[in-house]
């Protein structure tokens, strides 16, 4: 690493420690934008590095946030007695309790997701192109309807979360920095990734990838593996975002399909994909152009959002980081 | 007599009522440059496909080094050591030419733990060694789609060299190359069999290419084997000549 990239990297590392101190008010807002770097992160490694563009990975974000609070209440309480209760109960939780349900909550929420996606990988990575796109988004789909229906997690009720311990402003704290660790872990992670053998191969999948299994590549493999990373950090931004919001229910918190999941994309495709830093990129002006809208044309912000994806998308596709490299090739190098 | 690298007996393939490939049989010797020739459509790359476990064959039997490998997909028969090149050709575009190389070594090994590990020193020289060899050093960080189709299929072909292949199967590796060119990459090809020892079996529709570079050519027509023999047979074989220029 060079020294400029070294100071880079603490400059906004100190940054983001000190976020939340210089302005307390938006302490949520600032992890949410966390959450928004690792769904950026998490949908380039397929969407921008393998070819596959996945609609469907909101489906792990929900399965985490559920599998985290199944784990939390389950520790402690009958489940379903806690969700017929609607939540009635949850002011029970000891400071201890709510902790080691809180990391077994995260570790489950982070390799539960990864099952899934090893085992929906043996069907859905026959389909290429705009069937993998459209098959993805089923998943999802159905993921959120089944939960919806599903009565003993409480389906379109919803789960109260446990309350987090200790005085007013800590919960914001607490999880602003664990979703700022999982970010980072996540983009330190891919940047290792990145170095090895793993990225050239996804990368001749998206190239050609009959091409790579003429050349004996285990394509089936990468692909797998390359999903199940996806969903691994996915899983943990859910559980993390699910305590903080303090109430999951299904359709527009855990599978937000129109949202969050089509954000990801977008995201991606507007800071450039296929590069470790145009994920975040995109995630911090997409970030700010959503608070922007979302504060000075409320009615109007999906109309906003929609604009820029067209332009993005029909004048723009390589993206910031994409067009800054044509311009400035040496700062790539 | 030791058996053939690769044994094709009674290979049969229909796509719906054109029957590509019928009863051929042929032998692709051990160190040897085999061809392969016959007018458009006569299904020689369909054969080739078949060897390669593109597409599954409708009866017959394909062995490799004495190994039935006809149900065998594409992967596990290029893992074994059996590679094609495509007619039309087919790199990573988006990728530089050092980087295809790379992605190109032999995927042979098992264990997962490979997929993260890091190139050595060593692999990304012989990646360069390799592009050196075909003439494309200059450009090794160019990005692959910028190049031209005749260096394109150089490149493909130092991939090739780079998965360590037993038996390089190469459709039409000419076609599309200027003159001057091609009598270097005859000249390419000839030391990869000799010098790296692999067994080559060509497609060529050129016919100098191809009685200067094979010991032995067989000759297809509308799906059938025709003629096998030397290059001096094959040329004075009144069945062939009546093959290309459509007697009767």
């Amino acid at each position: 690493m060079s020294r400029r990239s070294a100071l880079l990297h603490l400059a906004l590392a100190a940054a983001g420690i000190a976020a939340p101190f210089v302005f307390p008010a938006h302490t949520v807002q600032f992890a949410v934008f966390w959450v928004f770097v690792l769904f950026a992160l998490t949908w380039d490694i397929m969407g921008g590095h393998m070819g596959y563009n996945s609609l469907g990975n909101i489906l792990f974000f929900g399965l985490g946030m559920y599998i985290c609070a199944l784990v939390q209440i389950g520790l402690v309480y009958d489940i379903a007695e806690y969700t017929a209760a609607n939540g009635a109960v949850h002011i029970d939780f000891t400071d201890a309790q709510y902790f080691h349900g809180l990391a077994l909550g995260v570790a489950a929420a982070a390799l539960g997701p990864v099952l899934v996606a090893a085992a929906l990988s043996w069907i859905v990575f026959g389909l290429r192109g705009p069937y993998f796109a459209i098959g993805t988004l089923g998943v999802a789909i159905a993921a959120a309807e089944l939960t919806n229906a599903w009565d003993y997690v409480g389906g379109g009720q919803g789960i109260a979360m446990p309350v987090f311990p200790g005085g007013p402003g800590m919960r914001e704290r607490f999880f602003y920095a664990a979703c700022m660790a999982a970010a980072v872990a996540c983009y330190l992670f891919l940047r290792w990734l990145y170095g090895t053998r793993f990225r050239l191969a996804i990368n001749a999948i998206r190239d050609d990838e009959d091409k790579a299994e003429a050349l004996g590549l285990h394509t089936g493999r990468y692909k797998m593996v390359a999903w199940s990373i996806s969903a691994f950090f996915l899983g943990i931004a859910g559980a993390l975002f699910g305590n903080m919001t303090g109430f999951i229910e299904p359709l527009e918190t855990a599978y937000p399909t129109l949202t969050f999941g089509i954000f990801m994309v977008a995201m991606t495709l507007l800071g450039g994909k296929g590069m470790l830093w145009g994920p975040v990129v995109g995630a911090a002006v997409f970030y700010t152009l959503r608070e922007l809208t979302w504060t000075y044309l409320l009615g109007w912000q999906y109309i906003a959002l929609g604009v820029l994806i067209i332009v993005n998308v029909v004048y723009f596709q390589q993206g910031i980081l994409g067009w800054l490299r044509a311009r400035r090739p040496q700062w790539f190098a | 007599m030791t058996p053939a690298l690769i044994e094709v007996r009674n290979v049969r393939k229909a796509f719906g009522g054109v029957v590509a490939n019928r009863d051929v049989s042929l032998d692709v010797e051990r160190g040897r440059i085999t061809g392969l020739i016959g007018p458009n459509g006569s299904g020689k790359t369909t054969l080739f496909s078949s060897i390669v476990g593109q597409h599954p064959i409708d009866s017959g039997s394909i062995r490799f080094e004495g190994r039935e490998i006809s149900r065998l997909d594409v992967q596990r028969i290029a893992r074994l050591g059996l590679l094609r090149t495509f007619q039309q050709t087919r790199i990573f575009s988006k990728m530089d030419c050092v980087q295809n190389l790379l992605v190109s070594l032999p995927h042979r090994e098992t264990a997962w733990s490979h997929m993260f590990r890091r190139y050595p020193p060593e692999v990304i020289e012989k990646a360069e060694r390799l592009l050196e060899f075909v003439g494309l050093y200059a450009k090794r960080r160019l990005v692959a789609g910028s190049l031209s189709f005749g260096q394109q299929k150089l490149l493909e072909f130092a991939m090739a060299l780079m998965n360590e292949p037993k038996v390089l199967l190469l459709d039409e590796p000419t076609a599309g190359i200027n003159p001057t060119l091609v009598n270097a990459l005859i000249e390419r090809l000839k030391r990869s069999n000799r010098e790296f020892g692999i067994t080559l079996f060509v497609i060529e529709h050129n016919m100098r290419v191809i009685m200067n570079l094979a010991s032995r050519i067989y000759c297809m027509s509308r799906g059938e084997l025709l003629a096998s023999g030397s290059p001096a047979e094959i040329r004075d074989d009144r069945r062939v000549i009546d093959a290309y220029l459509g007697a009767q």
